[in-house]
């Protein structure tokens, strides 16, 4: 039994024909194209579906692509394009706030929606923020500094330079 | 993995949804926020034939204080509407204080209230703070409307007094009296899982510190959130001293009957209960309080 639905997708109008089963997530990757949201869990924990319905970060797992009929969703790569990556963007690439990228998107779309509602958190309020998120490379402390530089240079402020393990030993 | 194949039909009305369920058989499940019910369909542990999507009815949602001080909560009000509700941040604090227990951002954003209490899981927060506040909930059906005092709503694990056919459309929080405090504390292995245990609770005190009255509700212990009776009785009338949070902390752990599960011991969860217990009602004597001052 297919249905159709019509979703503004990254600003665009897409239409397609779903079966009622069919994922948010898996009409986004299938029937679309737009792979950058991952499928990790299937059931709501681990954030790596994370997509932007109306502004809000949802889970795509938990969502049917029929529900989002008539609705504006913005995925990962609504955010920005290579060679103009949002500042958020840009301040991953600068903290090395990805190793694998598997978390990625959904660390981005989060992180996103965060600081439009938020544009000026401590550490402590982007560690609460990204806390639906799982990242198994990183250790969370680079992501952190990137979600941070970008609230900062949104807001007008220098980029902050990236962490270093110490540079003991290491003559400039 | 993905689920097995249902129908699928998004009522607008409140009677067009009780039709589909009416019509939808044993097999038709009622879809809420989806936070709940999707992964299990996921896992194929819930196979409904067909989905009554609840989404597109508007009149399920929203907050409303009421001439009697009431606070009304439409059943599909999501987690983060609550948070960041002023109305509730004024009248109904806990339920403010509570909010960002409840999961993550993202599962906030869609969870409902409503699917929160007809599921009706031993850890969630949202039937714990309809004890603690002594909610109502509002189930309607084709034969008509029935309010359930929330002493009577939460029946077993995972089970509840909703009938086949009963939609469960609003919740009424009662208006609280003047100077109440609050507090709710849990434990659970990281921020944001599950409750291993928790305590929701609301003291009133008398001007000397003693208690008047409280209620003091146990979360993720037992099949169903607990009011601890025992515990209001141990300290009504008494100050809230160290002596005595150690004395009903332990009285506590050894009331419940906790649960014996994958995720906690019956006897870690009997410590939970004391901590918990004796922090809430630590906070509830520090601070907050559920009406300020006009």
């Amino acid at each position: 039994m297919a249905v159709d639905i019509s979703v503004t997708v990254n600003g665009k109008l897409c239409t397609g024909s779903v079966e009622p089963r069919q994922s948010l997530a898996g009409f986004l990757r299938d029937d679309l194209d737009l792979t950058g949201t991952h499928i990790g869990c299937e059931h709501g924990v681990c954030g790596s579906c994370t997509v932007l319905l109306d502004g809000a970060s949802i889970r795509a797992c938990l969502m049917f692509a029929v529900q989002a009929n008539g609705a504006e969703i913005t995925t990962v790569e609504g955010l920005g394009a290579p060679g103009a990556m949002s500042p958020l963007q840009q301040a991953f690439h600068r903290h090395h706030a990805l190793q694998c990228g598997f978390c990625t998107p959904g660390m981005l779309t989060t992180a996103q929606a965060f600081l439009d509602e938020n544009p000026a958190p401590t550490a402590d309020e982007v560690r609460e923020a990204i806390s639906g998120n799982i990242c198994r490379c990183t250790g969370y402390v680079p992501i952190v500094a990137a979600i941070l530089d970008a609230a900062g240079v949104i807001a007008g402020k220098p980029e902050t330079p990236p962490h270093h393990h110490s540079n003991a030993g290491h003559q400039p | 993995m993905k689920p097995r194949g249902f129908d699928y039909v998004a009522p607008t009305t409140l009677e067009g949804a009780l039709e589909a369920l009416s019509n939808g058989g044993d097999d038709a499940r009622l879809l809420a926020g989806g936070q709940t019910l999707v992964p299990i369909m996921n896992f194929r542990l819930a196979t409904p034939d067909l989905l009554i999507d609840l989404n597109g009815v508007k009149e399920f949602s929203g907050i409303a204080l009421q001439p009697d001080g009431s606070l009304l909560i439409g059943a599909m009000t999501r987690h983060r509407m609550v948070e960041q509700s002023e109305l509730v941040r004024e009248h109904m604090p806990l339920l403010h204080a509570a909010m960002p227990l409840i999961a993550h951002v993202q599962i906030r954003n869609r969870g409902t209230i409503g699917g929160s209490l007809a599921h009706c899981d031993p850890a969630a927060e949202w039937p714990a703070l309809c004890l603690a506040l002594d909610a109502e909930i509002t189930a309607v059906s084709q034969a008509g409307n029935r309010v359930i005092p929330i002493a009577d709503f939460a029946q077993g694990i995972l089970t509840t007094a909703l009938e086949p056919g009963e939609i469960l459309t609003q919740v009424r929080f009662p208006k609280q009296k003047a100077g109440r405090r609050y507090a709710i504390k849990e434990m659970a292995r990281r921020h944001g899982d599950f409750a291993l245990a928790g305590v929701a609770c609301t003291v009133d005190f008398n001007e000397d510190k003693s208690v008047m009255a409280s209620r003091i509700v146990a979360f993720g212990v037992e099949d169903t959130a607990v009011l601890l009776n025992g515990v209001s009785a141990a300290i009504r009338g008494r100050v809230l001293t160290e002596a005595l949070l150690r004395e009903v902390g332990d009285y506590a752990a050894s009331a419940v009957a906790p649960r014996d599960d994958f995720h906690a011991s019956e006897i870690y969860r009997r410590e939970l209960v004391d901590v918990m217990l004796r922090r809430a009602l630590a906070q509830a004597v520090a601070a907050p309080d559920l009406r300020r001052a006009a």
